[in-house]
């Protein structure tokens, strides 16, 4: 295990620094590597596309993470009271047992001209510019992949908050009805608080699950058109399995490293204080 | 008289949001199941409606591809890189329940660091290390880390499971004159069953949707995993067929549909434990 985990770390962050003739190179390979229009694209950035694989990557976190969030929050609260709200769980929850790469397709599939549903209804609603191909085209490549992105993990947020709601006594609630609290008071002073110590794993979850995307980016455009929509874990894999420069994919490598530790951080120190 | 008007609201949005939820695979369904010229103009233009297993058999038999020869090669790298990790993960989760107190939040913390970390991280190296040890093309390599990456959690979660079980059925065994082994295989494993099944399903489940392992590891076009055909199949000279390719997602994705489906209540207990309570 230290073998296959911990010593290829470290070996990605030594590769890192090392120049293609396997010499010390220092920062350089850093310089090149943020200086890539394919990572940050200043030139671009006001208006878009593209605007490089880091800036997606938090486009993605901003909007895919409160929309996940708050519909599985939302699906677990409404589904509690619901008949047959188990068949409606798995149904949402069968996102997140796709293989991504079939999740990928199937988004594609759903934003494609003419097959696709999404697309279908913009057409009928007569917007023009989404009734197309939003794949193909770079102001939309990267949200049908967002989007898709949030129908298929969805269900993890739902299925930890219900989990939560399923901790909280009933009697909480029927004195909250004695007391004549709405159904608004009710939320924000007993199922809110409670279920707040949820809120860090989703988000923690989430914001990984971002950063990680590769598989969905790879099959539903392969970071296109024109880099359009591409993503830091995609560009790690084209600059080390495609354009065969193995310290550039171990800097992109390490940087996404270093975020998953700024945001596992704050979990880890949470979960050891309890 | 207000509460069941709220009763039926919250039906009707839940029951909403499930089909809305529910469409993209209904459709990719629908694509897979009917002669590629009904889906032209949307999967949901209900007439005419034929039933045709072409596209499904196309995907199954695809001359270059095949989805039957994938599923095979999928199985043969699953199920042991289930089993290897199940079965040491298991071991070692009671001997840290039972032996050792001290490796708790070593282990944990490794659990969440692997949790967290993406494969990316490591995929350059392991890729060279593989290379010379001419395990690419060996499904070998897939097996040995998919186990490693597996076996953090699988130690961490048996062993939260192990120490919630009774010793006292452990000790009247041993003053009967059972050994360590026969203790662990006789009593405490099957015991555990219901912890075991979750672990084989995420385990299961981890290994079968990966993409990014097998792809960096397997070239050799015969061997490709089920999820690396998935972007050959279907994909014809001027366009995509979406029936082929349609076909060929619902058989990849059939597999973790349905342990998920048959194994349900172990999947969720699974997932939650390993992300609530760590």
């Amino acid at each position: 295990m230290l073998f296959l985990v911990v010593y290829p770390i470290l070996q990605t962050v030594y590769l890192s620094f090392l120049s293609s003739s396997g010499e010390f190179a220092g920062l350089s390979n850093y310089s090149e590597i943020l200086g890539d229009t394919d990572i940050v694209n200043v030139a671009h950035f006001p208006k878009w596309p593209p605007l490089g694989a880091l800036v997606h990557n938090t486009i993605w976190i901003l909007i895919h993470l409160p929309l996940s969030m708050f519909s599985g929050l939302a699906l677990a609260i409404i589904l509690r009271d619901v008949k047959g709200s188990s068949i409606v769980k798995s149904i949402i929850f069968i996102g997140m047992v796709t293989p991504l790469i079939v999740g990928g397709i199937i988004l594609q599939y759903t934003f494609t001209e003419r097959f696709g549903l999404v697309t279908a209804f913009f057409d009928l609603l007569g917007v023009e510019e989404l009734s197309r191909t939003w794949t193909a085209l770079p102001n939309t490549a990267l949200f049908a992949l967002v989007f898709g992105s949030v129908w298929l993990w969805t269900g993890f947020s739902m299925i930890i908050y219900s989990a939560g709601l399923a901790t909280i006594p009933k009697e909480y609630y029927e004195a909250a009805k004695i007391d004549g609290a709405g159904p608004f008071k009710t939320f924000k002073r007993i199922t809110f608080p409670l279920l707040r110590p949820l809120n860090i794993t989703v988000i923690t979850m989430t914001i990984l699950y971002d950063l990680k995307i590769f598989d969905i980016v790879y099959v539903a455009t392969f970071g296109g058109p024109g880099k359009a929509s591409t993503v830091l874990a995609f560009e790690m894999w084209l600059q080390g399995f495609r354009y065969f420069n193995p310290n550039g994919a171990a800097v992109i490598a390490t940087l996404l490293t270093l975020l998953t530790l700024v945001v596992t951080i704050p979990m880890i120190r949470y979960m050891v204080r309890r | 008289m207000k509460t069941t008007k709220t009763t039926i609201i919250l039906h009707l949005i839940a029951w909403g949001v499930g089909v809305l939820w529910l469409l993209p695979f209904l459709g990719v369904f629908m694509a897979s199941i009917r002669p590629y010229d009904e889906i032209l103009h949307g999967w949901w233009i209900l007439s005419p409606f034929t039933a045709s297993l072409s596209s499904l058999a196309k995907a199954w038999t695809d001359p270059y591809y095949p989805l039957s020869r994938g599923l095979l090669n999928s199985f043969i790298v699953a199920v042991p890189s289930t089993i290897i990790p199940l079965f040491t993960g298991a071991l070692a989760g009671y001997g840290f329940a039972r032996f050792s107190f001290r490796i708790k939040s070593y282990l944990f913390l490794t659990t969440v660091l692997l949790m967290a970390l993406p494969q990316q991280s490591v995929i350059i190296p392991l890729f060279q290390m593989m290379a010379n040890l001419k395990l690419i093309d060996s499904y070998l390599s897939l097996v040995l880390v998919h186990s490693a990456w597996g076996l953090p959690w699988i130690i961490l979660f048996m062993r939260n499971f192990f120490s919630t079980l009774p010793i006292e059925v452990e000790e009247a065994a041993r003053v009967d004159g059972a050994s360590d082994w026969k203790i662990f295989f006789r009593i405490v494993l099957p015991m555990a069953l219901p912890a075991l099944a979750s672990v084989v399903v995420l385990q299961f489940m981890w290994v079968w949707n990966d993409f990014l392992l097998a792809k960096i590891f397997i070239y050799e076009e015969s061997m490709y995993l089920a999820t690396q055909r998935i972007e050959y199949v279907g994909r014809e000279q001027f366009r995509v067929n979406w029936g082929v390719l349609s076909a060929a997602s619902i058989i990849v994705m059939i597999v973790p549909i349905l342990v998920y489906v048959l194994l349900q209540k172990y999947y969720v207990r699974g997932m939650i434990g390993w992300t609530v309570k760590g």
